[in-house]
C-alpha cells in the first residue's frame, strides 16, 4: 500500500473535526434512506431491487444489442453516438468538438463519469474554461478537489470551509450562511450558463428504445447545462443502458430513495435532444459519447459481472464502516467506498491498487443497501484472491504466504494445533497489558500482534484451552 | 471516432460470447400495476407530498378563480408566461422578445403540465411549441396551472400512458418540488439554479 | 432419546475463550441434547479465505468436512464461522451449495429455530446490551433470536444500543492490516455501547467480543464481555 494513502488514511482517521462531518453527513443519509424504504413506506421495496437487479443483468448480458439499438434511435432523432476506448480518447473528441465549434466555456452538470476521465483538466489544457455548475462540485473546482462522495461531492466541508474558498477566489464579502453562499454560486454560474457554448451532462441512465438520456438531479444545473447551451454532449459508461422507458418506473424509485432517502429527485430529465423543429428551446446538436475506460474488461467476467449494475446512488458510501472513518480522499479513484473498492481494480487492473479489496471488515451492510443487489463483499473476496495469486505469481508476498501455509498445516494436524496453541499461551503472560509485549523480542514489536496491540489490548490467555478442559470434564464425569 | 466503435462493440461481444447480430430475449417483464383513487385522494396525495417538499396546492373551481389565484400569488412579480392553453384562456400572454431573455429576468414562470403524480407531489412537462424548456427552469417562481384532470396517481400509471416520451419531445422532465441542494453540510436550501418555489393551481372541471 | 448434536467450538474459543465452549455445552445439555466434540476439529477457515488465500483455506475446510462428514447437527458459538461452513465452503468446493447447508448452526440458531426453547432458567443480574455480529445478522439473517432468549434471562435488563447494526471493525486480518481504522470503528462502537449505561457487553461471536473488549479495556471503561452462551449458563 503506497505511504501517501496510508498517510491519508492516517490523517482522516486522526482529524476530529473530520470524522465528525463525515459521521454525521453519511448518518445523515442512512436515516433518510431508511425512512423510505421501510415496508410502510414502499411495501414493494425489495421487489423493486430483484427487478432493478434483473433488467440489468439482461441489458448487460445483451450489451451490444442494447448498445446498437440506442445508437439506431439516437441517431434517427438527429443526435449522434460517439464511442471512446479511454480517458484520453474522450477529452480529446470532446476538445476537438469544442475547437470545431470555436466555443471557449463549456458548463458541465455533476458526472461521476466526468471525473472519471478528468475532462476538466484536459479542457484546460486546451484552452476551454470548464465550469462545474452543481454546487457542492463548484465548491470542489474552486478548491481544486476531487468529489468526497458520489452523489454528495462536499461531504467533508463545513459552510466555514466554503466561506473560505468562495473568499478567496470570487472576492466579496465573507458569507457563512448556507443559503446566502448557494445564492452566490447561483449569480456566479447562471452568466456562465448562458454564455457556454456547450452543455455537458452525465446520464443516469441511457434509454435504448427510446434513443434518450435520463438525467436525475435536485439542483437544476444538468436541467440548464441540457437546455440552454446550443450544443448538448452527454457522457456515459457503457454499463448505463436499460431496455425502456418504462423501466425507469422501477430505476426512479429506487435511485433517489438510496442516494438521498427522497421518494423521487427533484428532476429527472428524460432527454432525445436535439430540439425538435416545433420547440422553443433546447440544443440544436446532441451527442452521446460511450466511454469504455474498462469497462468491457470487467464485462467479460461473469462472476463479477454484476458490478456493473451500479446505478451510482452511494448508499454503500453511507453504510459503510470504513468509508465513514476513512472517507472519500483515501480512495485511489474518484469512485470511493465498497463499490469503488470493487470496480477500481477491475476498470483499472488489479496491479495498480492491490490494497484497496482489503480495506473492508466484510461487514456486508453495502450488500444489504445496494438498490440492484451488487454482492460487494462476494467481490472483495474473489478480488482478494486473485490479488494474492498475483502477489504469489510475482514473488511480492512470500512472507504471508509461507504464514498461511503453515497455518494451514498446523490446522490440519491437529496434535501440532494443540501444542502451538500451548506455546503461544505460554508466551502470553497474565495478566495482558501493554508492558509484556515491551519484555518480548523485537521482532514481534513489528506484525500482527503489535498492530492489534497499537490499538486494543489482548485477553489475558487461560491457562487452559477448551479440549483440555473438555477432556477433564469428561473424565470427571466418567468417574462420577 | 470508427475504430473505437468498432473495437468497442467487438470487446462487447466477445467478453459476451455473443455474434454480430444476435438475437435476445425479451426484457423482464416488468409490474405497472397501480391503485386508481378518486380525484379528491389524488389532490390530497398530492398536496401531503408537495408541502412536505415546501411547495403549494390549490384547489379552483375555474379558469377566472386560477387566475385570480395567480395573480395572488405573483403579487408585484415579473411574469414570464408559457403559451399552453389553460395559461392563455386565464389571460396570461408568452413574452414578445428574446424567450431566454425574458425567462432570465422574469421572477415568476406560468406553466401549465401535461401530468401531475399524486404520489410524489410531481409535474411533469413535454417541451413542446406551447410549452418551452426555461419557462419552469429559469425564474425563481414557478406557478403551474393544471387541468385536474392530468392528475395521476404514480411513475406507473406515467409510464403506461406514455410508454415512448421521446416520440412526444425532446424533454420530458418530472418536476418534484422546489430545486434544493443539500451540499453544504447536508444543510437543506431551496432555489439553486431551478425555482425555490413551486406553486401548483388544479382547476376543476378541466 | 437425546438429541446428538457435534459442536464446533472454533479456534477461537478454543484456544482463548474456553469457558465460552464450555458454557455452550451446559446449555444444550440442559436443552437435553447429547455433546459430541470431535477432537481432531480445529479451524474453518475462515482467516485464510478471507484473506485471499483459497488454496489454504481450502485445504482446512476439507480438513473440517472430513472430521464433520457424518456429523448430523453442527452447532457453532460463532455466526461468522458458521456462515464460513454454511455459506462459503460452496465456494472453496466449487458446489452449488455447501455440503453442510442446512446442518450447521449457529448457537442461538440452534436454540430459537430448532429447538424452539427460549428459557433456559439462567440467572444474571446485569444491564446488558447486545451486539449483533455483522455476519449472524446478514449472512444468517439472526436478528430476533438472541433477544428472545436473552429476554428469559432472570435479573438481566437489556438496553438497545445506537447503530446497533454497525460492524466493531474486526473483520479478521482486517483488524491488523487496517489497524487504525479498525481502532477506530472500535472505539465508535464502544461509545455506543457506554452511553447505554449498561455494563455488560453480550454478543455471539467471540471475535467481536475480542475486538469490543480489548477497545473497552484499552479506553478503561469498566464494561464486562460475554458470550451469549455464558449468559444463558449463569444460573
Amino acid at each position: 500500500m503506497p505511504d501517501a494513502y496510508k498517510q491519508q488514511i492516517k490523517d482522516t482517521v486522526g482529524d476530529p473535526r473530520l470524522q465528525i462531518a463525515i459521521y454525521n453527513n453519511t448518518g445523515r443519509l442512512v436515516e433518510n434512506r431508511k425512512s423510505v424504504v421501510s415496508t410502510e413506506a414502499l411495501p414493494g421495496y425489495q421487489g423493486l431491487r430483484d427487478q432493478g437487479h434483473a433488467i440489468k443483468k439482461h441489458t448487460l448480458d445483451h450489451l451490444d444489442h442494447y448498445l446498437e439499438l440506442a445508437e439506431k434511435n439516437i441517431t434517427a432523432r438527429g443526435g449522434k453516438v460517439v464511442y471512446a476506448r479511454d480517458s484520453a480518447e474522450a477529452c480529446e473528441w470532446i476538445a476537438q468538438l469544442a475547437e470545431k465549434r470555436g466555443v471557449k466555456l463549456l458548463v458541465k452538470s455533476k458526472s461521476m463519469t466526468t471525473e472519471e476521465i478528468e475532462l476538466n483538466h484536459a479542457l484546460e489544457k486546451r484552452g476551454v474554461e470548464a465550469v462545474e455548475t452543481d454546487l457542492g462540485e463548484y465548491i470542489l473546482q474552486l478548491n481544486d478537489e476531487k468529489p468526497y462522495h458520489i452523489i454528495a461531492p462536499a461531504l467533508h466541508k463545513t459552510r466555514f470551509d466554503v466561506a473560505d474558498i468562495f473568499e478567496r477566489k470570487l472576492g466579496g464579502a465573507r458569507e457563512v450562511v448556507p443559503e446566502k453562499q448557494t445564492q452566490i454560486a447561483r449569480r456566479v454560474l447562471r452568466e456562465k450558463f448562458l454564455a457556454a457554448g456547450i452543455g455537458v451532462t452525465g446520464a443516469n441512465f441511457v434509454v435504448a428504445d427510446s434513443g434518450a438520456v435520463v438525467v436525475v438531479e435536485n439542483e437544476g444545473n444538468a436541467r440548464i447545462t441540457s437546455s440552454a447551451p446550443k450544443i448538448h454532449i452527454a457522457v456515459a459508461g457503457l454499463e448505463k443502458l436499460i431496455p425502456r422507458a418504462q423501466d425507469l418506473a422501477v430505476f426512479l424509485k429506487l435511485l433517489a430513495r438510496s442516494a438521498t432517502g427522497q421518494p423521487l429527485s427533484v428532476y429527472t430529465s428524460f432527454l432525445s435532444p436535439p430540439k425538435r423543429s416545433n420547440e422553443q428551446d433546447g440544443p440544436e446538436e446532441f451527442y452521446l459519447l460511450f466511454l469504455d475506460n474498462g469497462r468491457t474488461r470487467l464485462l467479460a467476467d461473469e462472476g463479477k459481472r454484476e458490478s456493473l449494475y451500479c446505478i451510482r446512488c452511494g448508499a454503500c458510501l453511507n453504510h459503510c464502516p470504513v468509508y465513514r472513518k476513512i472517507g472519500g480522499h483515501s480512495y485511489p479513484w474518484v469512485y470511493s467506498g465498497p463499490i469503488g473498492a470493487i470496480i477500481t481494480p477491475q476498470f483499472m487492473g488489479l496491479a495498480k491498487d492491490p490494497w484497496l479489496p482489503y480495506a473492508s471488515s466484510l461487514c456486508g451492510a453495502c450488500a444489504e443497501v445496494c438498490p440492484v443487489k451488487i454482492d460487494i463483499p462476494k467481490h472483495l473476496l474473489t478480488l482478494r484472491h486473485e490479488v494474492t495469486e498475483m502477489r504469489t505469481r510475482e514473488g511480492q508476498n512470500r512472507l504471508e504466504k509461507l504464514a498461511f501455509r503453515l497455518w494451514s498445516y498446523a490446522m490440519r494436524h491437529p496434535r501440532l494445533y494443540e501444542s502451538l496453541g500451548k506455546l503461544a499461551a505460554g508466551a502470553a503472560p497474565n495478566p495482558a497489558n501493554e508492558a509484556w509485549i515491551k519484555k518480548l523480542p523485537s521482532l514481534l514489536h513489528r506484525g500482527p500482534v503489535a498492530a492489534w496491540l497499537s490499538e486494543r489490548d489482548l485477553p489475558p490467555s487461560p491457562a487452559k484451552s477448551f479440549r483440555e478442559q473438555w477432556r477433564e470434564r469428561q473424565e470427571r464425569r466418567h468417574n462420577a | 471516432m470508427p475504430e473505437a466503435r468498432e473495437a468497442i462493440l467487438s470487446a462487447v461481444r466477445t467478453a459476451l460470447k455473443r455474434s454480430k447480430g444476435q438475437g435476445i430475449p425479451q426484457p423482464p417483464a416488468l409490474d405497472l400495476s397501480f391503485i386508481d383513487t378518486p380525484v379528491a385522494d389524488r389532490i390530497a396525495f398530492f398536496r401531503a407530498a408537495i408541502e412536505k417538499l415546501g411547495g403549494t396546492v390549490s384547489e379552483v373551481p375555474g379558469i377566472a378563480e386560477a387566475r385570480g389565484r395567480a395573480v395572488e400569488l405573483i403579487g408585484a412579480r415579473s411574469t414570464v408566461c408559457s403559451s399552453a392553453a389553460i395559461v392563455a384562456d386565464c389571460g396570461f400572454a408568452p413574452p414578445a422578445g428574446d424567450l431566454r431573455e425574458a425567462c432570465a429576468s422574469a421572477d415568476c414562470g406560468i406553466t401549465s403540465a401535461d401530468y401531475a403524480l399524486a404520489d410524489t407531489g410531481s409535474l411533469v412537462l413535454f417541451s413542446s411549441a406551447t410549452e418551452p424548456r426555461m419557462v419552469s427552469l429559469l425564474p425563481p417562481c414557478h406557478i403551474a396551472i393544471v387541468p385536474e384532470s392530468v392528475l395521476l396517481t404514480s411513475l406507473e400509471e406515467l409510464f403506461v400512458r406514455e410508454a415512448m416520451p421521446a416520440e412526444r419531445s425532446s424533454a420530458m422532465v418530472i418536476i418534484t418540488g422546489p430545486s434544493r441542494s443539500a451540499d453544504i453540510e447536508m444543510i437543506l436550501v431551496r432555489g439553486v439554479h431551478g425555482p425555490g418555489e413551486v406553486h401548483v393551481i388544479f382547476v376543476a372541471g378541466h | 432419546m437425546a438429541r446428538r448434536v457435534s459442536i464446533f467450538v472454533t479456534c477461537v474459543i478454543d484456544q482463548m475463550f474456553p469457558q465460552v465452549g464450555l458454557a455452550m455445552a451446559d446449555v444444550l445439555e440442559r436443552a437435553g441434547c447429547e455433546i459430541d466434540f470431535r477432537e481432531a476439529q480445529t479451524c474453518c477457515g475462515q482467516p485464510a479465505f478471507n484473506t485471499g488465500y483459497r488454496d489454504e483455506a481450502r485445504q482446512v475446510a476439507k480438513h473440517f468436512a472430513a472430521v464433520f462428514n457424518d456429523a448430523e447437527t453442527i452447532v457453532v458459538p460463532s455466526g461468522s464461522c458458521a456462515a464460513m461452513i454454511g455459506h462459503h465452503f460452496a465456494e472453496l468446493f466449487d458446489t452449488g451449495e455447501s455440503p453442510f447447508h442446512g446442518r450447521v448452526f449457529e448457537f442461538s440458531q440452534f436454540l430459537t429455530d430448532v429447538l424452539g426453547v427460549e428459557d433456559f432458567g439462567a440467572r444474571c443480574d446485569a444491564v446488558a446490551t447486545y451486539h449483533d455480529s455483522c455476519h449472524s445478522l446478514r449472512e444468517l439473517k439472526i436478528k430476533s433470536g438472541p433477544r428472545k432468549l436473552l429476554a428469559q434471562v432472570r435479573g438481566l435488563e437489556l438496553r438497545e444500543m445506537d447503530a446497533v447494526e454497525e460492524c466493531c471493525g474486526f473483520g479478521g486480518t482486517f483488524s491488523v492490516k487496517f489497524a487504525n481504522v479498525s481502532g477506530a470503528m472500535a472505539r465508535t462502537k464502544i461509545d455506543a455501547i457506554i452511553k447505554t449505561g449498561a455494563d455488560t457487553l453480550i454478543s455471539a461471536d467471540s471475535s467481536c467480543l475480542m475486538q469490543m473488549r480489548g477497545a473497552l479495556s484499552r479506553a478503561g471503561s469498566s464494561v464486562r464481555t460475554m458470550h451469549l452462551a455464558e449468559v444463558l449458563a449463569s444460573r
